[in-house]
């Protein structure tokens, strides 16, 4: 850089400025975790005490429970279904020259910027006007629609460094088409597939308007939160339920970023795969 | 792809081993394998998207009787969600929250994503995911937790008065429009730096230093280069705040109050409590119509804006 000296001052008000960016970003979400081993029914301050009680109380709500295990099995089968179509949809869009493929790439991408209501509203209709009973498959029906656009840009950078000559090798030494997507193709992804699994999983898990307005009578663990909320004296193992949830996510989307990583680094891309 | 590859390599499959994969193939070709591999994502979009929201936009032109639908077509909906004086005062507000939102988050974006992209030069990988984290986050618990920073006897209100600073806690931190715009800007910051970053990232160098060769202030340089390039990403910063912002139901309904409820809420109303779909899908067709028109003018604005700062 030829900054020079003039523009001494600037780099550091800004990184000062960065810096307090970041920590108002993250501020607020502390609150939670830190509350939640407060001795208290209220979530204010000074601090009493120490407690592990408000996650005590929780392995005895059978509800939380119910919908722990609501979630997950949707978050599994989200994860799975969004990465199947993705895989399908990213290996077809870099693989081969597509007629209209910046219009297809649009398209999987609209559930994006869709407000996500739109999308909720919508499916509800339709589902209850072709007399299908909201349950949680309704509910992974909607968060595989909003999974697959990540999911697909995420394989997309897998599929694009992907240097061809090895399936062309495996093809010349008289390997199937099929066989060398297989055995040759989705080894090298697999660091790509992972991610993909990681971060489409936990959209699902965190998701909340979908499956508010499509579980029916099945919550999932946001929907549950949400019912908990009205309810002050259940605040704390609220904040403690939340606590876990964050948790989950972080190390979920710690796990996916160092596959992805891996997977940039795989085919070559400097920058982590970010641009 | 060299037009060698894109010719040799599909006969080049065919001949040695006609699989199943380009049996299965609608279109022979490259563009029919390609189609192929894309069908089940887009049959899936298909179905689960383009049919329900064509359904939404025919429904906003039905009636509706208690269970019964009558299909004749009506703009009567439209009237209502158009005149209404509740409809009409709530999609003001929407529109001039996500409005404010959305410049904030901008406005407060760009500084960050342009120390990312000019003055980080050893971990952008890192600060990138930092900053990324929290959008991955559950957005319900992002919200809720401004809620109980906001709350009348909540960490804000108890942290002052713990200092000293105030005596009573204040009242009008939440359930307000502000307290909206704050919850909303926060949770959508990441969504602004990315976009901005990217931009920022591209630009080359090298224009930079030919314009400080040639005596160009740093000021001058970020106005007349730096600025101007990064329009498009401050453009999809704009979009993807504030065309989803305006539907948001979460926010308004936790941290709003009555005064600070949106369009969103009452589309809720609309589909789960007073069983007027058709209505309900009248105010969402508006509503996105409007934020569709407002960010076309907005695009329209930006680009002519930008051609004249070159």
């Amino acid at each position: 850089m030829t900054g020079g000296r003039r523009s001494l001052y600037l780099p550091n008000g800004l990184t000062a400025y960065a810096v307090a960016y970041l920590m108002v970003l993250y501020l607020p979400v502390v609150f939670i975790p830190l509350f939640s081993f407060n001795d208290a029914q209220t979530a204010a301050f000074p601090l009493v005490g120490f407690t592990t009680k408000w996650y005590a109380i929780l392995s005895s709500i059978d509800a939380m429970h119910d919908a722990l295990w609501n979630s997950l099995g949707v978050a599994v089968s989200t994860a799975v279904l969004s990465t199947v179509l993705g895989i399908f949809a990213a290996r077809g869009l870099t693989r081969y020259r597509v007629p209209g493929h910046g219009g297809i790439l649009g398209f999987i991408m609209l559930p994006l910027v869709l407000p996500e209501i739109m999308v909720a509203i919508s499916l509800l209709v339709v589902l209850l006007q072709f007399g299908v009973k909201l349950s949680l498959v309704s509910v992974t029906l909607g968060h595989i629609l909003l999974a697959m656009p990540f999911a697909t840009a995420v394989l997309m950078s897998s599929f694009e460094g992907f240097d061809k000559s090895l399936e062309e090798a495996s093809a010349d030494l008289g390997e199937t088409p099929m066989w060398t997507f297989l055995r040759v193709t989705l080894p090298i992804v697999a660091p790509g597939i992972v991610a993909s699994l990681l971060i489409t999983f936990t959209i699902s898990l965190d998701e909340f308007i979908i499956a508010f307005f499509l579980s029916g009578t099945d919550p999932t663990l946001p929907v549950y939160i949400w019912s908990q909320l009205r309810f002050p004296a259940r605040l704390p193992s609220t904040l403690a339920l939340g606590s876990i949830l964050l948790f989950a996510s972080f190390l979920l989307l710690c796990a996916a970023e160092l596959f992805r990583r891996r997977m940039a680094k795989r085919v070559g891309q400097a920058d982590g795969g970010y641009l | 792809m060299s037009t060698v590859d894109g010719t040799a390599q599909p006969g080049q499959v065919a001949r040695t081993a006609p699989g199943i994969l380009s049996r299965l193939s609608l279109f022979s070709g490259e563009a029919g394998k390609g189609l192929t591999l894309l069908a089940p994502a887009l049959l899936f979009m298909a179905l689960l998207l383009v049919v329900p929201i064509v359904n939404t936009v025919l429904f906003s032109f039905w009636t509706q009787s208690y269970l019964d639908i009558d299909r004749t077509l009506t703009f009567a909906n439209y009237k209502e969600a158009w005149t209404g004086e509740i409809y009409r005062a709530l999609m003001i507000r929407s529109l001039v929250i996500s409005g404010i939102v959305t410049l904030t988050t901008v406005l407060l974006a760009y500084p960050m994503a342009y120390f990312v992209a000019f003055h980080v030069t050893q971990r952008k990988a890192l600060w990138l995911f930092l900053i990324t984290i929290p959008f991955w986050s559950s957005y319900l618990l992002r919200v809720f937790a401004w809620k109980i920073v906001l709350g009348y006897q909540g960490v804000l209100n108890s942290g002052l008065i713990s200092l000293g600073i105030i005596s009573e806690p204040l009242e009008f931190l939440l359930y307000n429009p502000t307290a909206v715009v704050i919850t909303l800007a926060h949770a959508w910051a990441p969504f602004a730096i990315l976009p901005i970053f990217v931009s920022l990232q591209k630009i080359d160098r090298s224009l930079l230093e030919a314009a400080e060769d040639l005596g160009d202030t740093a000021f001058r340089r970020f106005v007349r280069i730096t600025l101007p390039l990064s329009l498009p990403g401050v453009l999809g910063a704009i979009l993807i705040v504030f065309i989803p912002t305006i539907g948001d139901y979460v926010t308004p309904k936790l941290v709003g109050g009555t005064d600070g409820l949106m369009i969103a809420n009452m589309i809720q109303v609309q589909f789960l409590k007073a069983n007027n779909w058709p209505l309900g899908a009248a105010l969402a067709i508006s509503a996105m119509l409007i934020v569709t028109t407002v960010a076309v003018t907005l695009v329209g604005l930006i680009k002519a804006l930008g051609g004249r700062a070159r």
